[in-house]
């Protein structure tokens, strides 16, 4: 049975610092980014209010945040900070310390393009370059979504078979800026969802003592970077477990992606985060004049659901993957490289392609998307794909 | 030989659990240098006590007594710092 539910109309980062309130961790520690800057504007607003406990640092960088947030997570408090762009690039270092030290810091990122040229608008090149440092990454279609994201994440990183940090990705301006419907849970209803963080060891804990952050050798490094592999494969469950309990409360249900009018699909489109929102416009366009497409639209890139992806498109004939950001391997985006590569020992291949698409902010709307679903009706008939990897709406 | 334990055996996180392990750790084999004490003409002022970085100056009721060769890593900071012109301490190759 779901809650009572407040509805308000409020941007994406009005809907995370609600929800950062009512988790209420014990700090925060950030530096002010666009288009990030109003989640934790909003909440040290909260702060000055009396609304929360949270002790918030504000700290000379994005390095000095991170590192803020580890340390406080080290000592046994629940710890968050939140960034974009180039502040997640600049906490580089720092990113593989918290997942190294195993520290479970959830952290909401506004996906926003990294500079240069310098831009401030929404794609995804700061979190795909941050695919390999350990972290949970999880990522929001809408406001709703990364509110109810953020809330689950406090859950998976903090369940002692993950403990790892947990980014939830958010599109710049789109998401973060645009107002829309969010459900807030009650208060007491979201402090219940999370409890209190309990960890089993912290440097505070002077009855019993511990050493956070020795040198480790080749004699034990890798056993340790085993142990954080073997957390991610754990995730997955942990992730699936906490959205159906949040489901409980909240009537809301997630999984490691969403399929939408995937049923009888032949042509579908794999996207995340807002461009699913236009997707899914052209899919209910196209399926009112009879064609057979469907979304599939990932939320969790890390830990990344390989087979479970490939099962949900082994009926499809023709597959595009649109990534928002570049890689510059010269094979495609990160997602297309990843989801092409997990269908290597799959029995029924789709055809498959990839696109680059909406860097820095470029407007991807149901025109360009119908032009993808147009290619894949080309590749179909052809019976193989035109091209690999294109960029979508560039001119040449 | 030590056996290592394996992923499933330590604290994830690198965490040590156990509190003042230091001296567990045995550090001397990084040594290609290593200082000889002659005691003949030491006169246990504990120079080398005091500037050893590695506390691996053995000190018994005030006296200097020996060099603890488990953790000793050879740096010669005792050697160089020994007042007596007949150096108490001589740095020789391992």
């Amino acid at each position: 049975m779901a809650n009572e539910q407040r509805l308000a109309a409020m941007t994406g980062n009005e809907a995370v610092a609600h929800a950062l309130r009512q988790i209420d961790p014990d700090v925060i520690a950030a530096y002010p980014i666009t288009p990030q800057t109003d989640i934790v504007q909003y909440y040290s607003q909260f702060v000055s209010d009396g609304l929360v406990k949270t002790e918030m640092v504000t700290v000379e960088s994005e390095h000095s945040a991170m590192s803020a947030t580890i340390g406080a997570s080290a000592a046994g408090a629940r710890a968050m900070t939140a960034t974009s762009s180039q502040g997640l690039a600049l906490m580089w270092e720092m990113l593989h310390i918290a997942s190294g030290y195993r520290l479970p810091i959830v952290m909401p990122v506004v996906n926003r393009a990294l500079s240069g040229p310098i831009n401030i608008h929404c794609d995804h090149s700061d979190t795909m370059g941050a695919l390999t440092t350990g972290w949970i990454q999880i990522y929001a279609e809408s406001a709703q979504e990364a509110y109810d994201n953020a809330i689950q994440a406090v859950r998976i990183a903090e369940d002692p078979r993950v403990l790892l940090p947990t980014m939830v990705c958010d599109d710049g301006f789109i998401t973060s800026h645009g107002i829309e419907n969010v459900s807030l849970l009650p208060d007491e209803v979201v402090k219940g969802f999370v409890g209190e963080y309990k960890p089993s060891k912290f440097l505070l804990n002077i009855s019993d003592p511990v050493t956070v952050g020795p040198l480790v050798l080749p004699d034990y490094y890798t056993e340790l970077k085993f142990q954080q592999a073997e957390a991610m494969k754990a995730a997955k469950q942990v992730i699936l477990e906490v959205a159906e309990e949040y489901a409980k409360i909240s009537g809301r249900k997630y999984g490691l992606f969403e399929e939408y009018k995937m049923d009888d699909a032949e042509r579908v489109v794999v996207v995340l985060s807002s461009a699913a929102g236009t997707a899914k416009a052209v899919v209910n366009q196209l399926r009112a004049k009879g064609e057979k497409v469907g979304l599939l639209k990932p939320r969790v890139l890390r830990p990344f659901p390989a087979e479970e992806l490939v099962a949900a498109l082994s009926g499809a004939k023709a597959v595009a993957v649109m990534d928002r950001a570049e890689t510059f391997s010269t094979q495609g985006g990160q997602l297309f490289t990843e989801l092409r590569a997990a269908f290597y020992d799959a029995p029924k291949r789709p055809l498959m392609r990839g696109y680059v698409f909406g860097l820095g902010g470029r407007d991807t709307t149901v025109r360009e998307i119908g032009k993808v679903f147009e290619d894949l009706r080309g590749d179909l008939e052809r019976g193989s794909v035109s091209e690999k990897y294109t960029h979508l709406d560039v001119r040449v | 030989m030590r056996t290592l334990k394996t992923a499933r055996e330590i604290p994830i996180g690198a965490l040590i659990t156990e509190a003042g392990n230091s001296k567990d750790y045995k550090t001397g084999d990084w040594r290609s240098m290593k200082p000889i004490w002659h005691e003949e003409g030491c006169v246990h002022c504990l120079m080398c006590w005091v500037f050893c970085p590695d506390v691996s100056i053995k000190v018994e009721n005030g006296k200097m007594v020996g060099i603890d060769y488990d953790h000793c890593k050879g740096c010669g900071i005792c050697a160089r710092e020994c007042p007596r012109k007949e150096k108490a301490l001589e740095m020789v190759k391992e």
